[in-house]
């Protein structure tokens, strides 16, 4: 039940982080859903999950705020509202056609049916000593994953460090 | 007195009670964020999370203090050599496995009893790998934006 009331929280931040004029509560209603998700992470009982949720959405507020403070950005309304709206709608429309036919397919929530997780379930502890069995999964069985994920962010830091490096600037446009 | 005097050393950042502040909390969070990593394999939380409330404590200090009083305690090429430390060190815990045989072996084979600090093989090794690359790259790309940004202004 509580879940149900968070996720309209978040439905109802989304919507006003799109359709607000000004860009720093548009900011502050994307920090609100960040913190319903994290929320909702915890009443799934994934407190990993919510501690990362909630620190990577201050970062991430922190980054958008001083980006957008002072700064205008135009508003663009093109006159084509009626067709955005229906094509809109019909994405819509359909998305919940093919959701319907999809998701009966899947297992009921909370009960998996993969035997693999839950053989790391029964045995992690005994096999890797870690009484978190999340830091057991994430970096003992699936470590490799956790190396390719590491190496994602890696290049991720190095391409904005090489995009806005200080060398090789213009004299004119130098800072500080 | 001395924060009267230490208002006039650094006139830039923000005002003397968020300076104040900072000076309480920015020790407690680091300490936590340091927490958070070493008690990884025991408690919820991890190298992610530890290393970007890390990174949290030093953004702190740049938004209350400025750029300067944070670059003066860890500087770009500091962050710079940690991340690719971590990086390595990573994957190093990773190639060392095949001592044992296979990718990502726990090479501890003394595995230490449940709920200890010193447990659970590598993988604490592990957590402060990740903390050491994540903390320093997510700071790394707060400064870039930082800088970035008085450009944008002066330019």
């Amino acid at each position: 039940m509580e879940l149900q009331i968070l996720l309209l929280f978040m439905i109802f931040a989304a919507i006003v982080a799109v359709q607000i004029e000004d860009l720093l509560s548009s900011v502050i209603a994307v920090g609100a859903l960040g913190l319903g998700l994290s929320l909702a992470f915890l009443i799934l009982k994934a407190p990993d999950l919510a501690i990362t949720q909630l620190v990577v959405e201050i970062l991430c507020l922190i980054i958008l705020i001083r980006a957008t403070i002072n700064k205008d950005l135009p508003v663009i309304r093109d006159g084509r509202w009626f067709f955005n709206t229906a094509s809109t709608l019909l994405f819509i429309i359909l998305f919940l056609i093919f959701a319907y036919f999809a998701l009966q397919e899947l297992p009921r929530f909370g009960q998996p049916i993969m035997r693999v997780a839950q053989n790391y379930i029964n045995q992690g502890l005994e096999k890797t000593g870690a009484t978190n069995i999340v830091a057991a999964i994430i970096l003992d069985f699936r470590g490799y994953d956790t190396l390719g994920e590491a190496t994602v962010l890696f290049t991720a830091v190095m391409g904005v460090l090489a995009v806005m490096r200080r060398v090789g600037r213009k004299k004119s446009s130098s800072m500080v | 007195m001395n924060n009267r005097t230490l208002e006039q050393k650094n006139p830039k950042g923000m005002t003397l009670i968020v300076k104040t502040i900072t000076r309480l909390t920015v020790g407690l969070i680091l300490l936590y964020g340091i927490y958070i990593v070493l008690h990884g394999h025991i408690s919820p939380g991890g190298g992610f999370a530890g290393g970007v409330i890390i990174a949290l404590c030093f953004i702190h200090l740049m938004l209350a203090f400025g750029r300067e009083v944070a670059l003066k305690k860890i500087s770009q090429g500091v962050v710079s050599v940690l991340e690719s430390f971590g990086a390595i060190m990573f994957l190093s815990i990773a190639l060392l496995g095949f001592w044992g045989g296979y990718f990502f072996f726990n090479f501890f084979l003394h595995k230490g009893k449940p709920f200890e600090l010193f447990s659970a093989g590598i993988i604490p090794l592990c957590n402060i790998a990740i903390c050491l690359k994540v903390g320093a790259g997510l700071f790394a790309i707060f400064t870039v934006l930082v800088l970035f940004k008085g450009l944008g202004e002066k330019g």
